[in-house]
């Protein structure tokens, strides 16, 4: 797999994406309050807090899914204020989600050669006909997928519809179909969840992997608080969508704060 | 002893009898088959790309076939009617995006089952108020489609095949061959499969929902005005086609709702069926039997194989 391409304008220890000030609402319910951080490039970002804090809910803000009613999300030094996903996807920001989101019908294969899809060039008349170039380009991405396929160790399930498949192992094809877009920022929505000890395991050592080889900028978010010290170059804590504590790991875990709404206070 | 003997040895003592009536039946069951399966596809298309059962692909049949006969009349050239055709069919599909699908998006299937519903009888209504509701001819010979039969001879009797039919079953085939290679192996078609399986994974891919169900209305629109120039050739073009397309249900369960080649095999099987079944055991029951064998056969199959023959396996995790 190549690395993704360094020249997009912002070096590494750069700001890669900023949120500034966003606010988020549904009605009467407020997800996200004047909540602002920021990503530098090559860094794993951990977003952490209770349930209900808005961690999806921000995940679904920098992806285009939500569109905040207040802030600014600057993106490889562009400002935008709404995006749609396709777009989002389009420059470069990929994500994996909370439940599984897999074209089950689908092989482990089609999957991630689904994650292929804004890289092909060629146009359907011509894949259709199998003609020269496009056959040399579906050999060329089929290649690059083969490559994450072995990175994530499951050659096993290449052709396996992943409907049938087990969680932990769909988990994994879900992140082989995010680095198929050979993104620059990664999202991802507890990768860990419902995962026994062994696959958090593998899973913390592919996050890792795809961070160190690839240079790829990762963002998750994560209830296991080991998983999250361990990992995570800086930690952003959500509360009640605000924002409680931001800082590097140590920092963090220090926080009366973050302790407070972890463990609660008393009354 | 009797009533046995007419439903299990009479019958096939008379296609033994006489094999060039059967080989002629057997013909005109697959042409009618072959009709069958192009609405089907139309139904396939849409199934496989959005999970939704368009109701109103009947009615694009009667309005892509309206149109074209509509724009002739009016006195624009037969290739060109055509031409504007598709381009009808183009802004129906950018219509039917805008209008119809992006307002309900994530909504339940069963909503977008009820808006397919109003589209039918939308473009009823349209289509009278512009064509009017008189049945029309379609314009064969001007689109240079072949007219008259030809007859072989045959284990000592005659069959004769009728050109447009013939011509009906190749351009069915073509088409059907390029959607198959279009779904399985373009860029497009993985993500026309891909959006039918998860909007908010296609989506997080890129994949843009708009323009994929363009593309696939659109598709739908054309594989419509297809059969409805064949339909039109061999009866006429009129709202009473709309009726036929239900056809297209027992077809689709036999076939597989999400699967292109069942819907031809399903087709074929539902066309063959009804017509020897309404020759050969028709007389048994006074006839009639053409108009509900279809989906008794149906019936059948939702019992022992609901995911028709060709369906993608249903499997859920538990």
């Amino acid at each position: 797999m190549r690395a993704p391409d360094m020249n997009a304008g912002v070096a590494a220890g750069d700001v890669l994406l900023a949120v500034e000030n966003v606010s988020l609402r549904f009605g009467g319910v407020k997800a996200i309050t004047d909540v602002s951080f920021d990503i530098r490039k090559g860094e794993i970002r951990a977003i952490i807090g209770p349930n209900g804090a808005g961690k999806t809910s921000m995940l679904n803000v920098i992806n285009g899914f939500y569109h905040p009613q207040e802030g600014r999300i600057t993106f490889k030094g562009k400002t935008r204020s709404r995006m749609r996903p396709h777009e989002a996807a389009r420059q470069g920001i990929a994500r994996t989600f909370q439940n599984v989101a897999l074209f089950k019908g689908m092989t482990t294969l089609d999957n991630i050669m689904a994650g292929r899809t804004l890289k092909m060039k060629r146009g359907f008349f011509w894949q259709m006909l199998r003609h020269g170039p496009a056959l040399a380009e579906e050999i060329e991405h089929r290649r690059v997928v083969e490559e994450i396929i072995d990175f994530l160790e499951i050659e096993a399930i290449r052709k396996v519809p992943v409907g049938r498949l087990p969680y932990g192992l769909q988990k994994r094809v879900e992140l082989g179909r995010a680095l198929a877009m050979e993104p620059d920022l990664l999202l991802l929505d507890e990768p860990m969840a419902g995962m026994n000890l062994e696959e958090k395991e593998d899973m913390c050592r592919f996050i890792l992997d795809v961070n160190s080889q690839f240079g790829t900028t990762i963002a998750l978010i994560e209830h296991d608080m080991g998983v999250v010290m361990d990992l995570s170059d800086r930690v952003v804590v959500l509360e009640y969508g605000r924002k409680i504590a931001d800082g590097v790991p140590d920092e963090v875990k220090k926080n009366q704060a973050v302790i407070d709404a972890y463990l609660g206070v008393p009354h | 002893m009797d009533i046995l003997y007419s439903i299990f040895i009479d019958p096939f003592v008379q296609m033994g009898s006489a094999p060039d009536l059967l080989v002629q039946t057997l013909w005109e069951g697959l042409v009618s088959g072959v009709l069958y399966a192009l609405i089907a596809l139309g139904f396939v298309l849409i199934f496989k790309a959005s999970g939704v059962f368009n109701f109103a692909q009947g009615i694009m049949v009667v309005f892509a076939a309206l149109t074209l006969v509509g724009l002739y009349e009016a006195g624009v050239p037969a290739i060109l009617a055509l031409i504007l055709t598709i381009a009808v069919m183009f802004l129906l599909a950018v219509g039917v995006e805008r209008l119809v699908l992006r307002p309900l998006v994530n909504q339940p299937d069963i909503i977008l089952f009820m808006a397919t519903f109003g589209l039918t009888y939308f473009l009823i209504g349209f289509g009278e108020l512009v064509f009017g509701g008189n049945p029309k001819v379609m314009i064969t010979d001007e689109l240079y489609l072949p007219r008259g039969s030809v007859e072989f001879e045959m284990f000592g009797g005659f069959v004769s095949l009728q050109k447009i039919d013939i011509t009906a079953a190749i351009i069915a085939s073509v088409m059907v061959a390029a959607l198959a290679v279009f779904f399985q192996k373009t860029r497009i078609g993985r993500a026309l499969r891909a959006v039918a399986d998860s909007h908010k994974a296609a989506l997080s891919v890129g994949i843009s929902l708009n323009q994929i169900w363009i593309i696939v209305w659109f598709t739908a629109g054309i594989v419509a005005l297809a059969t409805g120039i064949m339909w039109g050739a061999r009866s006429e073009v009129s709202f009473a086609l709309q009726i036929i397309a239900l056809k297209a249900l027992p077809v689709l369960i036999l076939g597989g709702f999400t699967s292109v080649p069942g819907a031809i095999v399903g087709g074929l099987i539902i066309g063959v069926g009804e017509k020897l079944g309404e020759f050969y055991w028709g007389p048994l029951v006074g006839s009639g039997i053409e108009s509900w064998l279809a989906y008794v056969i149906a019936l059948g199959f939702l019992l022992f194989r609901p995911q028709g023959l060709f369906g993608e396996r249903i499997i859920e995790r538990i």
